[in-house]
């Protein structure tokens, strides 16, 4: 490259950090003012060949179906889900019976009329209200969000429900917190109508994992992020290929481009010789 | 192009061919043997890889297309269908969205280099018209596709930036709400404006590949710029496309993949927003409205201007303006390597650029507003007044005689030379 | 720029090492051709039945209310399922034919192994001779046979008889006359209890 190569590698690091700074400057907002400081967690599916811990996500159904499912829809998964590769992974038969256990509309019937009957593994996750307006009549006029995506949806993504999970305390003094609402560090406003949905031992364990509160929002938080990319797995797989294939293709080409252009600077010696 | 082709049909199917429809001919000339300046670097690379972006948007959209669902219910829903239950339809999203960002960071490139290298000066000026039309289509094509996933920021940016036609109000009462009703299809951002805007958003590359066949003919036309800004003199100055530059093309849309399956594979969601993976709430706007990453300068100018209008008109104006450029800048010299002056402006003007882009993220209050209106005005004052007046007072560098003189150097032993068998007539100004 | 001399065309000056630059280039052919057949194949794939549609395998049907000699149609994964509650006399003629007489052979039945004879046995459910369940698609050209309603006609056979180009089948379904192929394809399907199929 004939021209000041300081200034255009500078260029295209600007370039690309043009690209990268609105996403730490919202991050940065989300940390002042709008939340508190949300720890990054280590996650097992963090890194760029990270995967999901299977018991983990085994473990975080749990507390979702027991804990959360009271109040939270989960309207894009089906029980089959739970079987799929990279995910909680639970046996066709765990499956079946997981879907057995809730009653599903169905219908209409002959008569014309709705009815309930026992789950089965293409149905999706069953919603705790009928829709939006129930929700909020059975939480005073809160909708408890729809928890599919949760995940992805807010900056902070795992660490932050984490942070949210582990973050009810007391109200410092002077804090004027409203009639209903609950103190939180992490959520924006630090006020939150959700009550504190964990507590030490509510979801029985069976796997020998502490069940602490901590482990309930960090099994929950993993549970919550495979909901939300279930391909992480797949994706993660494919990079690590795509990515050797493109770097061998690269060494490839640059060798290519210059075993063509070296005709070129041939001929530029062979009439300046 | 005053070039007589040099195809010879290889083959009765190429002779058969020819005489009917002579694709393989024009192949053959325009991207075969076309003479090219044989000094051009790796910023020459950009227009290639812009074209194989096309196609991935293109492919991977057509596909989307088959699942995606265009009505308020069910366009999220439709989404994570393909995320989660299309085959490989994760892989088709994220490729689209990632390739978007992609796309963007390829022709803001593409045009800095055309900046820089006076590639808008005669005889290219439609040339450079041409690519801020394709430009103006991108911006349009983008905006409209970020809308049809149908989150929360999808929905209110289509609210706020459509809205910005209201400001007609204050020319003429009612002209305004009219015509944004009509963009709406209602009297609110609904479900008639999601179907529009998706039948667009599929017609529109359409009309960007036909743009792109102009902007490449008329390239072909004039013939590339190179970084020294001679035009080619002789043969010498020139080498085949074929293999030179289709390799090196090849290699850079490579190292180019490597960035986008680095996104792609490992952060798909860096260049997005949080606040668009929840569905679309009219009835509550997010605490900021934040466009993609590629629109933040253009937002920041719209946003530094107090009046609503003038603010409109500012956004408009950013890219108006380019198209002007030709005209504007009064240097007789073309590439920046050779404008001393002038070189430092155009530094600050790259910085400006990305500053603004900075700025267009943050809320438009206190020192980001100060530092906002004042690179809106460097960003004008750039065309406008630096253009003009820094071409006419510069004393410019000494120019290379010729291309090849600025790869050999300059030769003694060259006035011994022979002149090469065919000599072309200098071809600056003549078409 | 007509003439090809080194000049103007570099690539005409003798080479060096044309075959390890042949190698490098044969390599990088390689690669793209690797890599574009890569990127083919999800947009070919994606157009394939997606998880939720694969899971939708199955509905299950209440038989109890079917009277013998009716006959219902219930839908299974977008297509018409008949199910008919034979009579005796419908077995006898079903059991009666020879299978040398039979245009097809072969059962088509999901649940039993792709060269089962078309028996009567393999065709009705297994220990339960009155059940038909079979796809209600003429395997000709796709069109729905007539004979489920009581009124239909049935065709020489007692079966089913196809109006769109003159398809029999007899009481086991199987083709007679005209000019589809094979006899009424037979899904996979089990009893779940005396009144209750399940199908897929």
């Amino acid at each position: 490259m004939r021209i000041a190569r300081i200034p255009a590698a500078a260029l295209v690091a600007l370039a690309g950090l043009g690209m990268v700074l609105p996403g730490a400057a919202r991050a940065e907002e989300a940390a002042n003012g709008h939340g508190s400081e949300i720890e990054a967690q280590d996650w097992s599916f963090a890194p760029p060949l990270g995967s999901f811990n299977q018991a983990q996500l085994q473990r975080g159904y749990r507390v979702y179906k027991e804990i959360c499912a009271n109040c939270h829809s989960m309207r894009f998964l089906s029980y089959r889900n739970l079987g799929e590769l990279g995910g909680p992974h639970f046996s066709p038969k765990a499956i079946e019976t997981l879907a057995a256990q809730v009653q599903v509309t169905d219908g209409p019937d002959d008569k014309g009329q709705m009815f309930q009957r026992p789950g089965r593994a293409a149905d999706p996750f069953r919603s705790p209200f009928a829709n939006d307006q129930a929700a909020r009549a059975a939480n005073n006029g809160a909708l408890p969000p729809d928890l599919s995506v949760i995940a992805k949806a807010r900056e902070g993504g795992p660490d932050y429900i984490y942070a949210l999970l582990t973050g009810y305390r007391k109200p410092p003094a002077g804090f004027d917190l409203t009639q209903g609402m609950q103190y939180n560090t992490a959520f924006p406003g630090h006020q939150i109508a959700m009550p504190n949905p964990l507590v030490d031992g509510v979801v029985p364990y069976t796997d020998g994992t502490k069940p602490t509160v901590d482990n309930y929002a960090k099994d929950v938080s993993a549970f919550l992020m495979w909901a939300a990319e279930p391909k992480l797995e797949e994706r993660h797989k494919l990079g690590a290929r795509v990515m050797i294939f493109l770097l061998v293709f690269a060494v490839i080409m640059y060798l290519s481009k210059r075993a063509v252009w070296a005709r070129l600077h041939r001929r530029d010696h062979a009439h300046n010789a | 192009m005053a070039h007589p082709s040099t195809y010879q049909p290889a083959s009765g199917i190429e002779k058969w061919l020819d005489t009917r429809l002579p694709i393989p001919r024009v192949m053959h000339d325009q991207f075969m043997v076309i003479p090219t300046p044989r000094n051009l670097n790796y910023w020459w690379t950009f227009g290639g890889i812009l074209a194989f972006m096309l196609a991935v948007q293109m492919m991977t959209g057509i596909v989307l297309a088959m699942h995606f669902v265009p009505t308020p219910e069910g366009a999220f829903d439709s989404v994570e269908k393909i995320m989660r239950d299309v085959n490989w339809g994760w892989l088709l999203r994220y490729a689209h969205a990632v390739g978007a960002s992609m796309f963007f960071l390829a022709v803001y490139i593409h045009s800095f280099r055309g900046l820089y290298y006076g590639s808008y000066k005669a005889p290219r000026e439609v040339l450079w018209i041409l690519g801020v039309v394709i430009l103006l289509l991108m911006i349009a094509t983008a905006f409209m596709g970020y809308s049809l996933v149908w989150g929360q920021m999808s929905f209110w940016a289509v609210t706020v930036i459509t809205n910005l036609f209201s400001s007609l109000d204050s020319l003429i009462p009612g002209l305004g709400t009219t015509l944004v009703e009509w963009i709406w299809g209602g009297f609110s951002v609904g479900g008639p404006t999601l179907n529009r805007l998706y039948a667009l958003h599929y017609l529109f590359p359409f009309v960007i590949a036909g743009i792109v066949i102009l902007h490449i003919w008329a390239l072909h036309v004039a013939g590339s710029n190179n970084p020294t800004g001679v035009e080619v003199k002789t043969e010498k100055d020139t080498i085949p496309f074929h293999p030179y530059y289709s390799i090196k093309d090849g290699f850079a849309l490579v190292m180019f993949l490597l960035l986008f399956a680095a996104l792609l594979f490992y952060a798909p969601n860096l260049l997005g927003h949080a606040d668009n993976y929840i569905p679309a709430n009219p009835l509550q706007t997010p605490p900021h409205i934040v466009p993609e990453w590629y629109f933040l300068p253009f937002y920041a100018i719209l946003r530094a201007i107090p009046n609503k209008l003038f603010g409109v008109i500012g956004l408009l104006g950013s890219i108006g303006v380019l198209v002007f450029i030709p005209w504007l800048d009064t240097s007789r010299i073309r590439s920046t390597r050779y404008r001393p002056i002038y070189k430092w402006f155009f530094w600050l003007f790259v910085i400006t650029c990305l500053g603004l882009g900075y700025l267009g993220s943050q809320a438009p209050e206190g020192w980001y507003l100060f530092f906002g209106r004042l690179a809106t005005f460097y960003y004008f004052a750039f065309f406008l007044l630096v253009m003009p007046i820094v071409g006419l007072i510069e004393r410019p560098k000494k120019l290379p005689g010729s291309i090849t003189q600025s790869v050999l150097g300059p030769e003694p032993s060259r006035a011994a030379e022979p002149p090469p068998a065919s000599q072309e007539p200098v071809r600056e100004g003549v078409a | 720029m007509a003439n090809p001399d080194i000049s103007t065309d570099p690539s005409l000056v003798p080479d060096d090492d044309p075959s390890r630059r042949d190698v490098i280039l044969i390599g990088a052919g390689a690669f793209a051709a690797i890599g574009g057949a890569a990127m083919l194949w999800p947009l070919l794939d994606q157009m394939n039945p997606d998880a939720s549609t694969l899971s939708l395998a199955s509905t299950e049907v209440d038989i109890a209310p079917i009277e013998e000699g009716q006959a219902i149609t219930v839908m299974w994964r977008g297509k018409p399922i008949f199910i008919r509650h034979r009579t005796a006399m419908e077995i006898e003629e079903a059991k009666d034919v020879k299978l040398d007489k039979l245009v097809d052979p072969l059962a088509r039945n999901a649940n039993l192994p792709e060269d089962a004879p078309a028996t009567d046995a393999n065709r009705a459910a297994s220990e339960r001779e009155p059940w038909l369940v079979m796809i209600g698609i003429c395997t000709h050209l796709g069109c729905i046979p007539k004979g489920q309603a009581v009124g239909d006609y049935k065709g020489e056979f007692g079966g089913w008889f196809c109006p769109c180009h003159g398809s029999q089948y007899d009481t086991a379904g199987r083709i007679r006359i005209g000019p589809a192929p094979q006899n009424m394809y037979i899904p996979p399907y089990a009893f779940e209890s005396e009144t209750k199929i399940k199908i897929g």
